[in-house]
């Protein structure tokens, strides 16, 4: 049941929404609407003088394949993000559930990461992956491996896409954990007495239980992985080398802060942000859904 | 098909001892209702012999096997779960093929036993459904069907029918006893309910306080309760306890002074728990005076709440609709008496 509160006038109700729309309408809907108009501009590299293009900072766009390739790298950066920290994830679950005694102390240790500032995970890893300073990666060289992630592209992905993932692991954990305590242990001692034994019995009974949970996580973790990571690329690599790791939302800041070249940028976060409004419609539809049930 | 027997099994979680040196034997075929109140062990006891906790001592011998410390996936054993615990994700079709599909029959098998033991159940048209599309009762055939599909070597049954309403209850008790006798089965069975372990149980072990109170058939346990405990837990209304004094020469005293005749009682004079169920209390002239505090009419019979001179509670369930007043006397039949120890609560 829906719980609904009878205002006796207008102005309370209004007044009580005003900072959650004010909020809305400086942060979002002000340089949301300032990305759609520029996307229909094209400025001169100083910012003088602008003039109006319609749609052609988008049908540049879409035939450039510089785009196309960015978009390509963005898909696989975002598949890899998404299935290693869920997977993770699940595995630090599965355990977690399993395992009684220091469980509290373990849960709490697995939720830290998520409480840490993009940047400062960027830092955290490249002090253990940089080829000079960090501590893998100069064992990785002394032990014969090139190892230089500023200089090697597939190293570069590997990187942003290791530190991406494990910043996500607290949540999809979190989640997992709930996911799994949600399951009747009656049900699995069930599978048990029917003769079904590790992963048989998490294939066919924990598994599909748990498809709501995985299902919500997967958009969970695809806008994550498109969206909320410019951070920690922007600090580990860049974008770089080359454009071995720039992903949509690195390209966006490339080109109009680095590059200057606004109406491009605005249009590509436009695109953007219609990806986001799709993914996060899916979202509140899983949401809805675990409700229901 | 098989016997199953415990020896000395004791369970203890940390310092709290769940279970006490449990010794059971039970022959080929036969149904054994384990039953007490809440918190006396009686489902750890069922899920140890499932292997869902291992003893903390002694020995399960399946079928002169020893399963102490077999998985559960390795024991052979079916249980029907108080809550079902059906695979909500299955329809109840794959409900009953899960153990099968393990054991790895070919398809046409399955779907032969899965068929036949639906129809036994008269649930074979309810197999493309999936558990939430079901009533309880329902539910409750296919979790009998999972079990029964198998043709397990024991039946572990946890307090199955607690969930159904009363006369679905009652129902559905007759049927168990049916296919359980039919298939012949060995089968465990935990309740509180004293009905069901009355009518199911071939014999009943009733467990008190993580020991075993009494190992008896139920009209054995019915007639001479080992202990006060099983005497309060089995028969309803339940037995009427009153504090006596065991005199020389057979009779006790009661504590409003009352002598009764108790034909046959032994034991060095002191102070005793005469028990007495609510049945075998009669109006009698000149009996032991009662002041009438309830009177429930059930139709068929009476009950009558009442106290005795010192205060003592006494209920009395009289044939028919027994005109009551106030206050009447009351007569014990002599020849279901039963002495208790006052002290260790244990049948004279």
């Amino acid at each position: 049941m829906e719980r609904r509160t009878i205002f006796p006038g207008r102005l309370l109700p209004i007044l009580l929404a005003a900072p959650q729309l004010l909020l809305t309408a400086v942060f979002f809907l002000w340089p949301a609407g300032q990305a759609a108009w520029f996307s229909t501009a094209r400025q001169d590299a100083f910012g003088l003088r602008s003039e109006f293009v319609g749609f052609e900072n988008f049908s540049d766009l879409l035939t450039d394949p510089l785009y196309r390739e960015s978009v390509g790298r963005t898909a696989l950066f975002c598949a890899l993000v998404a299935a290693l920290s869920m997977g993770v994830a699940l595995l630090l679950a599965v355990f977690a559930d399993r395992e009684i005694r220091g469980r509290a102390a373990y849960r709490t240790l697995l939720i830290w990461p998520y409480a840490i500032a993009p940047a400062v995970a960027a830092v955290l890893w490249i002090l253990v992956l940089h080829p000079q300073v960090g501590l893998v990666g100069r064992w990785l060289n002394r032990h014969g491996v090139a190892w230089d992630y500023r200089l090697r592209d597939a190293q570069a992905m590997s990187v942003v896409v290791l530190a991406s993932a494990w910043k996500q692991v607290s949540y999809d954990f979190i989640f997992f954990l709930a996911g799994l305590q949600a399951i009747p242990r009656t049900v699995t001692e069930a599978a048990r007495m029917d003769g079904a034994r590790g992963w048989r019995r998490f294939r066919t009974i924990t598994l599909p239980l748990l498809a709501p949970t995985v299902l919500f996580l997967l958009v969970v973790n695809l806008v994550y992985a498109a969206f909320d990571t410019f951070g920690t690329i922007q600090a580990l690599t860049g974008g770089g080398p080359g454009k071995a790791t720039e992903t949509l939302v690195v390209k966006v800041y490339r080109d109009g802060v680095v590059n200057l070249d606004l109406g491009s940028s605005s249009a590509q976060s436009v695109l953007l942000m219609g990806g986001v409004i799709v993914l996060t419609m899916l979202q509140f539809r899983f949401l809805g859904r675990r409700r229901a049930d | 098909m098989a016997t199953l027997e415990l020896h000395g099994v004791e369970k203890r979680f940390g310092p709290a001892s769940i279970l006490a040196g449990i010794d059971l034997a039970l022959a080929d075929g036969e149904m054994l209702v384990i039953v007490g109140a809440s918190g006396c062990g009686k489902s750890t006891l069922l899920r140890l012999v499932a292997g869902l906790e291992t003893p903390s001592a002694g020995r399960i011998v399946l079928d002169q096997r020893d399963i102490t410390q077999l998985d559960p996936a390795a024991r052979d054993i079916a249980m029907v779960f108080q809550n079902y615990a059906l695979y909500p994700h299955m329809s109840v079709f794959d409900n009953m093929a899960y153990a099968l599909r393990i054991r790895g029959l070919s398809r046409n098998e399955i779907a032969a036993q899965v068929q036949a033991t639906a129809e036994l159940l008269g649930i074979g048209a309810l197999l493309a459904r999936k558990p939430r599309q079901l009533s309880g009762g329902q539910r409750q055939r296919v979790a009998m069907g999972r079990a029964i599909v198998r043709s397990p070597k024991l039946f572990l049954f946890d307090e199955p029918l607690s969930n159904l309403d009363a006369k679905l209850r009652v129902q559905m008790r007759a049927e168990i006893r049916r296919l359980q006798r039919r298939l012949g089965v060995t089968s465990l069975y935990v309740t509180h309910d004293q009905v069901e372990a009355m009518t199911l149980g071939d014999r009943l072990l009733v467990l008190e306080g993580g020991r075993a109170a009494q190992l008896a058939t139920p009209m054995e346990v019915f007639a001479r309760p080992a202990t006060v405990y099983v005497a309060g837990f089995i028969g309803a209304p339940a037995m009427n306890f009153l504090p006596a004094a065991l005199l020389p020469g057979g009779a006790v005293q009661l504590s409003g002074g009352q002598v009764v005749a108790v034909p046959g009682a032994v034991g060095s004079p002191g102070a005793v728990t005469l028990g007495v169920r609510p049945e075998h209390v009669s109006l009698a002239d000149g009996g032991i005076p009662l002041a009438v505090e309830l009177v429930e009419p059930l139709g068929s019979e009476t009950l009558v709440h009442g106290r005795m001179a010192d205060g003592t509670a006494l209920l009395a369930k009289l044939p028919g609709a027994a005109p009551v007043g106030d206050q009447v006397a009351v007569a014990l039949a002599p020849d279901a008496l039963h002495l208790f120890d006052a002290a260790s609560g244990r049948r004279l």
